[in-house]
């Protein structure tokens, strides 16, 4: 289908008595198939497609959001005069050249090529292994893929059209032994590319095995200790940690924050050095322009342990005097672009393995991830698997952890940092009711000294 | 009255192939005010409408929604070319029934102007800074209405038409690294919110967090507030009453209908009939009556809950219990949740503590193994009880347990029952001893 041409969006955007205008029109098909336990229990279709315009007017904003594009200049003047309503100051938007591009997707394979037949036949394989290792008592399969084309023209003069196709699953296996039940799962993700989906056997071997394992682990004693993350967990933590207060729609109405990141803080040693960017290519936080029309960066955000820089949209950038980023995004239509992260990794360092554990007498490793949330100066994380590391080794497996603990010392905490670069691509994160935004988050090995460590 | 174009999608779908189909059709419009910084940010509208069609075609179930208008070639095309790999239909649409009496709808929230919405965030950021004239806040006031349709192949046709209020302040206070967030909020389908309420609150978690307290390692008692019992507590106790789950012998409770495995003062519902209460409506997602099932009785199991196609893989009865979203199908959801009310209060709670803790918020409780009833998270608005007194704010300390051990080891359940986000009507709830682990201050 054909969204609307670029002279009927222009239209709608332009002349209006505004200091800013955009529209976005999304055009997005979705395939979904869950399983639990022996039963495929959902697969289905869905087309999402809608649009939005957004203004500004003397610092205010309006927006409105419509599945229908038609009588679109009259939603434009709807926005406009809710911005009206609501602005009271100045309009301050950081400049960026007018844009015109079209950004298609280049797919590696196309999941919208795999016949429903073959996608089934695949999961019911890794299904049917997960379900027969003795102890797994369900399984759980979420499979979806979406392709996604979006619109964006404003009243700069940018027109962009771009494509994108997320693959996204989830392989969890529950086992069960007398009233007590544990789960092990593995999220996974790849933008434009289906072909990971097709080798997963290895996968689900591991998801189940581990659940069964986990029946006979003991929990890990609440307390304080050395900690070693994976380079998938230690991703999460760097998203969830330190990733959120980069964001500068926390930093630039408030005084207060602008003084606790204010650049040039020292945060972590000398190894620490953290970026964001949806420059870094092949991604799934990685695109060309982001939906304010600003071309994507790699921004250096901790850089020698100090703080260099943080992720903006236009507003935020220009009433920081901030160079742009390029991180406002939107999850649809129905939502104003805010400011999100996108690829956000810690640069490898230095240490092997061996390193890093060595010289631990009794600590946690954990790996794998459950999920994480923020609060700014506190976080947690939960690992999907932890073993325990006793006088420079790894030992007994135990039960899944919860780690918490204050950004401001946990950073400078980080004295190890390894060199095996690798990225979790299966997560999606949530702020401003917008939820799973594709994302990515990376690090190496590395090692927290003093890390608060919970017992489920 | 369905509208005409649901007739349409139905009868292209039986043309199609179908033996029983059913369409579900949303039309909403959401006005978000926001404020940002203390003051007045973003004024939206937002309006949406969709149809999903669900078929049974050779006795399986296909599936496919849209938002494209008039798209009904496409949707019936999708939903069958899934159903050959759908599950297996274990029930049939309903036939029209009897809608149960609920109102869910007053006009008088439509006519709320948006200039009255700015009234009610400015009054609440106003009186949270009153209270605390550091304090940095949002608001956000939310009016929504909506209708709901439902019509399927064996002539069951449903509609009712919801509306909804929405107000919630939020503040955050920071000092040096010290970063404070309280924040309270509620949500009715009338076009009132008891705002004083909602300032009350806010203004008890500024007063109880002025000073930090000292916390230690220990299983300690803990008392959770209304909020903290939604917060903490409610997510992974009714998970274990999702039909779906105790079928396929995941829930911990699966073989526990009728047996007293909580303590007798606690007992929970789950109500669909509760007038003008978000969640309320007259019938569920697939057209079946609206119900009040009992979870839990005096400590006893007593229900599970269940969609059609739950119900007909258990061979029980559906509970109205269906929940979908117009690109989803249904799941077993909750609608208000109810938790009695005990005969203590909360100040008589933490007053019968010698050192313990109160919960308000946990960051990261939905994290983990739910499913079992495992919950744990950071306290990110607590306190510390020291000799029956509330002596400030816990920081960098994480509570962890099982809900369904902890609920049969409670100490009190308080008499002050409260709404929390407008869907649970719940009263404190004090646990006798929980794992308690503080990284120090």
């Amino acid at each position: 289908m054909e969204l609307l041409s670029r002279a009927e969006l222009e239209k709608a955007v332009t002349g209006l008595d505004a200091d800013y205008v955009e529209i976005r029109l999304d055009d997005t098909e979705s395939n979904r198939i869950v399983y639990r336990g022996k039963e495929l229990e959902e697969i289905g279709r869905a087309r999402s497609f809608g649009g939005c315009v957004r203004a500004l007017v003397n610092g205010g904003w309006g927006f409105a959001s419509f599945n229908e594009p038609v009588r679109l200049r009259e939603r434009a003047e709807q926005a406009v005069s809710q911005a009206r309503h609501v602005g009271k100051e100045k309009s301050t938007l950081a400049p960026v050249e007018p844009v015109v591009a079209s950004v298609p997707a280049i797919v590696l394979q196309d999941p919208r090529k795999i016949t429903l037949a073959r996608k089934k036949e695949l999961l019911d394989s890794y299904n049917d292994a997960m379900l027969s290792v003795e102890g797994v008592t369900s399984t759980n399969l979420v499979y979806s893929d979406a392709h996604k084309r979006v619109t964006f023209a404003n009243s700069e003069g940018s027109f962009i059209e771009q494509e994108r196709i997320d693959v996204v699953s989830r392989l969890a296996a529950t086992a069960r032994r007398n009233g007590d039940m544990q789960q092990a799962s593995v999220s996974l993700g790849a933008l434009n590319d289906f072909s990971y989906v097709e080798t997963l056997d290895e996968v689900a071997h591991m998801v189940a095995h581990r659940a069964v394992e986990l029946l006979n682990a003991p929990y890990c004693e609440a307390g304080v200790y050395p900690v070693v993350l994976d380079p998938v967990l230690a991703g999460v933590f760097c998203h969830e940690a330190f990733g959120h207060l980069s964001e500068s729609d926390h930093v630039y109405e408030n005084e207060r924050m602008k003084e606790v990141m204010v650049l040039g803080r020292q945060f972590g040693q000398k190894h620490l050095n953290i970026v964001d960017g949806a420059a870094v290519p092949d991604l799934r936080g990685s695109y060309a322009y982001d939906d304010e029309g600003v071309p994507a960066q790699k921004t250096d955000l901790i850089r020698e342990g100090v703080l260099v820089g943080r992720i903006h949209s236009r507003e935020t950038a220009g009433k920081m005097g901030e160079p742009l980023t390029g991180n406002a995004r939107a999850i649809d239509y129905r939502f104003p672009p805010i400011v999100r992260m996108t690829n956000t990794y810690i640069e490898p360092g230095d240490a092997t393995f061996e390193d890093i554990i060595g010289d631990i007498k009794l600590g946690v490793y954990a790996r794998n991830w459950y999920g994480g949330t923020t609060s700014m100066e506190m976080f947690t994380f939960s690992a999907g698997e932890a073993f325990m590391i006793r006088d420079g080794k790894i030992a007994e497996l135990v039960r899944p952890v919860k780690l918490t603990g204050n950004l401001f010392t946990t950073l400078e905490n980080i004295d190890a940092i390894g060199t095996d670069l690798d990225f979790n691509q299966g997560g999606g994160c949530g702020k401003g009711g917008q939820m799973p935004l594709p994302v990515s988050n990376g690090s190496a090995h590395i090692r927290i000294q003093d890390c608060v460590v919970g017992e489920r | 009255m369905v509208e005409a174009v649901m007739e349409q999608v139905l009868n292209a779908a039986m043309r199609a192939g179908a033996s029983q189909a059913e369409v579900f059709r949303v039309v909403s419009e959401e006005t978000p005010v926001k404020f940002e910084a203390n003051r007045l940010k973003e004024l939206n509208a937002r309006q949406s409408a969709g149809l999903a069609l669900r078929v049974i075609a050779n006795g399986r179930i296909g599936f496919a929604s849209s938002t494209r208008p008039g798209d009904v070639d496409g949707l019936v095309l999708a939903a069958m070319e899934t159903a050959p790999f759908g599950p297996e239909a274990k029930f049939d649409f309903p036939a029209r029934s009897e809608p149960a009496d609920v109102a869910a709808f007053d006009w008088a929230t439509q006519q709320l102007a948006v200039d009255d919405m700015i009234a009610m965030g400015q009054r609440l950021i106003d009186a949270v800074r009153r209270v605390e004239p550091e304090i940095q806040c949002e608001a956000h006031i939310r009016r929504t209405a909506g209708t709901i349709s439902l019509a399927n192949s064996n002539g069951g046709e449903f509609s009712y038409r919801d509306s909804m209020l929405s107000a919630w302040v939020y503040g955050t206070l920071i000092r040096g690294t010290d970063m404070l967030f309280v924040g309270d909020g509620d949500a009715t389908c009338r076009a009132e919110v008891d705002l004083e309420r909602i300032e009350r609150e806010v203004a008890a978690q500024i007063e109880h967090s002025r000073r930090n307290a000292e916390t230690r390692t220990a299983d300690l008692p803990v008392v959770f507030t209304s909020m903290g019992v939604v917060e903490a507590l409610v997510g992974p106790l009714t998970t274990a009453f999702n039909g779906r789950l105790v079928h396929q012998g995941q829930s911990p409770l699966g073989d526990s209908l009728g047996q007293a495995k909580y303590d007798p003062r606690i007992s929970v519902h789950d109500d669909a009939t509760l007038d003008m209460r978000p969640g309320a409506r007259p019938f569920d997602d697939e057209g079946i009556p609206s119900r009040r099932t009992a979870l839990i009785e005096g400590g006893v199991v007593r229900n599970f809950l269940y969609d059609l196609q739950t119900a007909g893989l258990a061979h029980v009865e559906p509970t109205g219990s269906a929940q979908r979203s117009l690109t989803t199908q249904p799941t077993i959801g909750l609608t208000c949740l109810t938790i009695a009310p005990g005969d203590s209060s909360f100040a008589e709670m933490v007053a019968g503590i010698k050192e313990g803790i109160v919960v308000e918020e946990l960051m990261g409780a939905g994290q983990g193994n739910v499913i079992g009833g495992d919950f744990s998270g950071n306290v990110l608005l607590g306190y510390k009880i020291e000799n029956g007194e509330i002596v400030g704010r816990v920081k960098n300390t994480m509570v962890a347990g099982n809900v369904h051990q902890a609920l049969s080891r409670v100490g009190a359940v308080g008499r002050e029952q409260r709404w929390v986000g407008g869907t649970v009507l719940a009263p404190p709830v004090m646990v006798e001893r929980l794992s308690v682990s503080s990284g120090g201050s």
